[in-house]
């Protein structure tokens, strides 16, 4: 008899941390990004993605709202905005 | 998100420093590779059952073993001919690699294992609320160094991790920092291009524990570098072969003032002054600061 | 084939035959030779193994814990401080359900620091998850290590054992073993094939973080699972006994216990002087028996229920002792019988040998002689009231 000892690999994803927010979202105005991808580098949650400049873009199911993306880019492409429906 | 390594659901606190720490490094290593990972906050986030935030083999036991263990996976891997191309990296916090790990740590530098060891530095014992550790630095205030009256909180020097590791004679000791992201990413590789032991320490902030906000990680390691305070270093075959250089350093003041656990000496110009020494000691012995080039 | 030999050398060429991929040990009296003999052998070529010389004892048992937690077998032993230093990593292999073996060389607790043989070290472990089987000569610490390695490694067990042999007497006495061959080893125990294991082309997690949601259940499959042992064991040593041609009930062994009156019981190497004793009295009439308990964990409480439920008087001798409270194996066999309607009239426990202090056959008589319908509560045998004072 076994019991609860070994985890599949990235079950996490079950957890859905997007409702740790506390009202911040990022907003990716996507005007004058160029593809650096240092938010997709740096983010806590590995939740953004994007390709080319201008694509990039966050996850809400699981992104916090720490707002280090915003912090980071170099263009300002990202803004820490009031999330809609939350008070 | 298909093929992450390190993906999101954790439960660590929002802009950990730790997260993206770990995060650089197991992109950079990639998807062959074993963690083997000591008890701490990253352990405790990324692996409570019934989640995972690994893609990739993880194993964790005690708090201070991760070396020895790794010691065992990599004396596996040898016997049953498949170390080559597999990766083998142990990690723990400052506490479980300077402090309680310390022995298994050295054990496995001594023994000549081909294994990354990579100590996430955020300075104290985090997961267990703040604790001050040997790797906290001079004048911070931890639940365990506190400030009260007019102490300075944590009286002892920052133990030099590095330096020990270095004593060891391995071929790859380096520090980076969470501030410079690509420099982790570069190094972690060139790490595991190495065969034999390496240690790698990465100064990796805690809003929480360092009480700064969450979204300013970046800038606040950043900082810790440009006053000196955090020397970026890399030696290869015990000869320093790179540092980050510093045009202008700045005054310990600015990155001190970021951050809640230093607030009780920025009125207090003995200590202030004492932990400028440390910068100007650290600049002295590694160089950081560049030189300025004059236009003729 | 049989040889004299020291009976550490002969664990380490049991441990050779085993074929582990990985050991890893910290020297400690008296286990050294085992550990010495085994690094020549992998230096000569002899054991194709990787042999990591760890800092400690923690480190010893963390190093077979990531080597079977990547699939490959793998060996250890250790004594007494070693086994304390290793206790959290003990633990951590029994609760992560990795079938390491490891040679525990009996030998007393410190403080006073004291080298010789008592079983303080393993039964203060007793709690562990682990296997604990004890060996009454060089033959039984030899075939119970093979046993072991297959035990553990079963699909339905996935849990590590003890190879528990008293420290110097066994380790240091040379005996008449046969050491099995390489091909009888062979067929008994077939390579290591876990379900549960670090590979990236399979990637898990081991050893998460466990909360009180989930954590009873993790330890109620262990405890379980060392419960079921106690029929798979049985079902083992008699295959045992196929390939190799030696008997062993494996849980517990009834030397002249079926008509006794008096029975002794005991585990490890004071059996053997116990069934002299038992065939001197035996000669002259006298209905004595001893029942040797092999398997310590799982607690064979039925066997030990079975074997003794019709015999008068029971003297059980603990070689340890559980300080301020009952003898450690007494007190589990008084458990056996309470509540029961068939059970000895007297247990009397007695503690002997404490600190390598011989258990000679005057020993055995006097416990014999104490054995009357007045129970004894832990009574020390050949105490020197001389040495103490207020």
């Amino acid at each position: 008899m076994f019991g609860p000892l070994v985890t599949k690999p990235l079950a996490s994803r079950n957890n859905k941390t997007g409702s740790w927010r506390m009202g911040l979202v990022p907003k990716f105005l996507k005007k004058n990004c160029i593809g650096c991808k240092m938010c997709a580098l740096i983010c806590p949650e590995n939740c953004i993605t994007g390709k080319e400049k201008n694509t990039f873009d966050y996850d809400p199911k699981y992104c916090k709202g720490c707002g280090n993306c915003a912090v980071i880019c170099p263009k300002s492409d990202i803004l820490m905005v009031k999330e809609e429906g939350k008070e | 998100m298909d093929n992450h390594l390190f993906t999101a659901g954790h439960t660590a606190c929002a802009g950990c420093g730790q997260a993206i720490g770990a995060r650089l490094v197991i992109e950079a290593a990639g998807p062959n590779t074993i963690i083997v990972n000591n008890t701490g906050c990253l352990e405790v986030f990324s692996t409570a059952f019934p989640e995972s935030a690994w893609g990739v083999p993880f194993i964790h036991s005690l708090f201070e073993n991760a070396a020895a263990v790794a010691s065992g996976v990599e004396s596996a891997l040898k016997f049953a001919g498949k170390k080559e191309g597999i990766n083998v990296i142990a990690q723990g916090g400052d506490g479980s690699t300077a402090d309680i790990g310390l022995q298994a740590l050295s054990g496995m530098l001594e023994r000549g294992h081909d294994i990354l060891y990579v100590c996430y530095d955020n300075e104290a014992y985090m997961n267990t609320g703040v604790q001050r550790s040997g790797l906290t630095p001079f004048a911070t205030n931890t639940t365990t160094s506190p400030q009260a009256g007019s102490a300075f909180g944590n009286l002892r020097p920052k133990k030099p991790m590095p330096e020990i590791a270095l004593a060891h004679g391995i071929p790859y000791v380096a520090t980076a920092s969470v501030g410079f992201p690509q420099d982790i990413t570069r190094k972690v590789k060139k790490a595991l291009s190495i065969k034999g032991p390496k240690y790698m320490q990465i100064h990796v902030p805690c809003p929480l524990g360092w009480r700064h906000e969450s979204a300013q990680v970046l800038p606040v390691a950043k900082m810790a570098i440009e006053t000196g305070l955090y020397p970026m270093i890399e030696y290869e075959n015990g000869q320093l072969i790179g540092v980050r250089k510093i045009t202008q350093p700045k005054p310990v003041e600015e990155y001190l003032k970021l951050q809640g656990r230093f607030k009780h000496i920025l009125n207090n110009p003995d200590a202030l002054k004492l932990v400028q020494e440390v910068a100007d000691r650290n600049i002295a012995k590694y160089g950081l600061k560049a030189e300025a080039v004059s236009n003729q | 084939m049989k040889q004299f030999i020291e009976g550490s050398h002969a664990v380490a060429e049991i441990a050779k035959l085993c074929r582990p991929g990985v050991v890893s040990a910290y020297p400690i009296t008296p286990q050294t030779h085992i550990v010495e003999d085994l690094a020549t052998m992998v230096a000569e070529g002899q054991l194709n193994a990787q042999f990591v010389n760890v800092e400690s004892e923690h480190s010893a048992a963390s190093v077979v814990l990531g080597a079977v937690a990547t699939g490959i077998r793998a060996y250890t032993a250790t004594s007494s401080q070693g086994l304390f230093y290793m206790m959290e990593v003990v633990f951590n292999i029994a609760g992560m359900r990795l079938p390491v073996v490891m040679t525990c060389a009996n030998r007393a607790i410190s403080a006073p620091i004291n080298i010789w043989n008592d079983q303080q070290d393993s039964i203060s472990l007793r709690d562990a998850g682990w296997i604990q089987l004890y060996a009454e000569d060089n033959q039984e610490a030899v075939d119970f290590h093979v046993l072991a390695y297959r035990l553990g490694e079963d699909k339905s067990v996935m849990l590590p054992v003890m190879v528990c042999m008293d420290g110097f007497i066994l380790t240091h006495g040379i005996e008449a073993v046969d050491i099995p061959s390489q091909e009888q080893v062979d067929k008994f125990l077939p390579p290591y094939k876990p379900e549960y294991y670090l590979d990236p082309k399979n990637p898990m997690t081991l050893g998460p973080l466990v909360g009180p949601d989930y954590y009873t259940e993790a330890r109620y499959a262990l405890d379980q699972t060392l419960k079921e042992t106690l029929n798979i064991i049985p079902k083992l040593t008699a295959e045992f006994a196929q390939v190799f041609g030696r008997n062993y009930n494996g849980l517990v062994e009834e030397y002249h216990t079926k008509d006794a009156e008096r029975v002794i019981v005991a585990m490890g190497s004071v059996c053997g002087t116990a069934k002299e004793v038992v065939d001197e009295f035996r000669a002259k009439g006298k209905k004595v028996g001893l029942l040797k308990i092999t398997c310590y964990r799982p607690f064979p409480a039925e066997q030990i229920y079975n074997s003794l439920k019709n015999v008068s008087k029971v003297a059980v001798l603990d070689r340890a002792v559980s300080l301020g409270s009952y003898a450690p194996l007494s007190s589990e066999i008084k458990a056996a019988f309470f509540g029961k309607k068939k059970k000895p009239e007297v247990i009397s426990s007695f503690i002997v040998g404490l600190g390598g202090r011989d258990v000679t056959k005057d020993s055995i008589r006097e416990v014999l002689k104490l054995l009357t319908a007045r129970e004894r509560c832990g009574e020390y045998i050949d105490l020197k009231p001389e040495l103490l004072k207020e």
